[in-house]
């Protein structure tokens, strides 16, 4: 029972950051009706940016506590990440408002491409250590389970986060536009809304969470490279479909039900006869699964075609 | 005499003498001297035209989106070099009244065997896949690549993550290009048939085409299943050609860099894509030197020809010369 409570812990702070990045999935296809395959790489950039970040903040800022310092950091990259998701929406996907979808999935994978080998041109293929901003100790009065500060500090962190988005998407008027605008473009484009500007803050609001997510991850497992985003980045695709693609509490369970079933087959890996090395192939599996007899997702809702 | 037949009489030709004529050092013909790295080149050019060739007919012709093609090159690939590498000695024994010609038989099976277990995953990577559309269709296709690359990766009989070395070098120039030119047959021939209607039938209009009566998932599936099986005969000439193959190599990049072939040749036209095949080969070889650069360059021209020209650089020209043959 402790085992299993323990992989629960393990898998609950690797779901919240695929939540994370689940979510701008979720809310670009909510109002662009296309996959950004570059979200991953956004992901990817988020990390590098919070490493630089510290490296540069620390002589300044070092004496602040470690948790706020950590805040900075992360409020550093997310806002480093959303100006780049806007850029990336406005050079590339943009000028693509119209045309087929199979054009603009190119597109997002050559924004993949372009940020993943720049990335290697820039930061060099090696992995790289990731400060840690909080210092890993572990958290007591937990009996035999075993949990640091790291990932408490994440999934307080993720939950506030989490909160602040449904504040944002619910209760503002740019989420108004943003549910309008997933619900009919055509409709809110006459209604007055200015699509030009909710897709841009749809994009800035999903890269940052991405980056937040990054930080996260970073933090929980200290190695970046190049190409960290590739894997997270699918994974999290799977769980946007996995949550129904579309659907905002569907990402943030859909993200958390991945991360726990993938961390309770690697940990179970002896009793359930899979090798540990199957670990990525987990969710192309769920998501096999899922497309074929849940398509709609967990929340999502099911979509007629029309002529 | 359309385009594609004279294109194909050109590779025939070129298979034919370089079959003939190559690996023979003291030959007095040009051909036979050119030098190893030259000689890699120009068969690693086959092979990416068989690759590109393939995905073509799935993405190109059938419309249906497809990221994991490097997947199907990669059971074509050991599954011919087991044959040759694992079974190699048993099935020379065995063949060995065969006399001379017995080492060739052996390529010809690991060949086969290669295509047709590629073809066996296609049908059955395709028959779940291909009820989806778009950019479903893209990620369950490259998960599937990942799968079977992670299953390659854990099973040890065949290396594992170490991957699969000694692998004998049967690869000629002659095989690659031959097999190319029949390649860049099936799919024009099958394309232009009656039969192949159907595949244009689902890519300019899947609803329309349901209900003219066109069995679409038939179609896809078939698409696929030639698509794979290509692939599998691509990865087995790779395979033993360079010797050495790791899972590693069947990434999703190598599906991206097929992609690249298909989209830059122009998707739908088989002369664009044999070309941007050659080209892209060449090209690669050319930037070697700055592997860093070349990757970022490729990824740029992917958006920008995304943008100004969704066709294709070389899209349209069966068309152009077409039309320059009724003007004439």
């Amino acid at each position: 029972m402790n085992e299993f409570l323990q992989q629960l812990i393990n898998g609950l702070s690797l779901g919240a950051v695929y939540a994370l990045i689940a979510l701008g999935y979720t809310m670009v296809y909510g109002v662009l009706r296309f996959i950004n395959f570059a979200h991953g790489d956004v992901f990817m950039v988020g990390a590098f940016s919070g490493m630089y970040l510290s490296r540069w903040l620390k002589p300044l800022l070092g004496h602040w506590p470690e948790w706020l310092f950590a805040v900075v950091v992360l409020a550093g990259s997310m806002t480093f990440c959303a100006a780049l998701g806007i850029l990336i929406e406005r050079l590339a996907y943009k000028p693509l408002r119209e045309r087929p979808r199979l054009t603009v999935l190119i597109t997002a994978i050559g924004v993949s491409l372009l940020l993943e080998y720049s990335g290697q041109l820039l930061f060099g293929a090696a992995p790289r250590g990731f400060p840690s901003l909080i210092e890993s100790r572990s958290l007591p009065g937990l009996g035999e389970l075993h949990a640091t500060n790291i990932q408490a500090f994440v999934l307080t962190a993720t939950a506030l986060l989490l909160g602040g988005l449904h504040l944002i998407v619910m209760r503002t008027r740019m989420g108004l536009a943003m549910r309008a605008l997933s619900l009919n473009p055509t409709a809110a484009m006459l209604m007055g809304v200015n699509t030009n500007v909710v897709i841009s803050f749809t994009f800035g609001l999903g890269s940052a969470l991405a980056a937040a997510g990054a930080i996260f991850y970073a933090s929980l497992y200290q190695a970046i490279e190049p190409f960290m985003g590739v894997l997270p980045g699918m994974k999290a695709f799977v769980a946007a479909v996995l949550g129904g693609v579309g659907s905002l509490p569907g990402a943030m369970v859909g993200g958390l039900i991945l991360g726990v079933v993938e961390t309770l087959v690697v940990g179970y890996s002896k009793v359930l006869g899979i090798p540990p090395g199957y670990r990525d192939a987990v969710a192309f599996v769920i998501l096999i699964l899922i497309l074929l007899f849940k398509p709609s997702g967990l929340f999502g809702k099911q979509q007629r075609e029309k002529v | 005499m359309g385009s594609r037949s004279s294109l194909l009489i050109c590779v025939l030709v070129f298979g034919v003498v370089s079959a003939l004529f190559t690996g023979h050092p003291e030959s007095a013909w040009p051909l036979a001297q050119i030098d190893d790295y030259l000689l890699n080149i120009l068969i690693m050019a086959g092979i990416n035209v068989i690759l590109a060739v393939s995905l073509n007919i799935v993405s190109g012709h059938t419309g249906q989106f497809s990221l994991g093609h490097a997947g199907f090159m990669a059971v074509g690939a050991y599954g011919s070099a087991a044959v040759t590498q694992i079974g190699g000695k048993a099935i020379l024994n065995a063949l060995s009244f065969l006399g001379g010609a017995a080492p060739t038989c052996v390529f010809v099976l690991s060949l086969f065997v290669g295509g047709s277990l590629a073809a066996v995953a296609g049908l059955a990577v395709g028959l779940p896949s291909l009820r989806l559309k778009g950019d479903y269709l893209a990620i369950v296709t490259l998960g599937f690549g990942e799968i079977i690359r992670v299953v390659i990766q854990n099973t040890e009989a065949v290396g594992g993550a170490r991957g699969l070395t000694g692998i004998p070098s049967f690869t000629t120039l002659g095989w690659t290009w031959g097999l190319a030119a029949f390649c860049i047959y099936c799919v024009s021939a099958l394309v232009r048939s009656t039969y192949g209607r159907g595949f244009l039938a689902v890519r300019d209009d899947e609803i329309a085409a349901e209900a003219m009566g066109v069995n679409t998932t038939k179609y896809k599936v078939t698409a696929f299943v030639v698509g794979s099986f290509f692939a599998g005969l691509a990865g087995a000439l790779y395979a033993h050609l360079i010797g050495y193959i790791t899972p590693e190599g069947f990434s999703f990049l190598k599906s991206v860099d097929v992609v690249v072939m298909v989209i830059l040749g122009g998707m739908g036209s088989t002369l664009g894509v044999t070309v941007a095949a050659c080209l892209l080969t060449f090209l690669n070889e050319l930037l070697r030197q700055a592997e860093q650069y070349r990757m970022v360059a490729f990824a740029l021209l992917l958006i920008v020809l995304m943008i100004l020209r969704p066709q294709g650089l070389l899209g349209g020209i069966d068309r152009w010369i077409q039309a320059r043959r009724n003007r004439s």
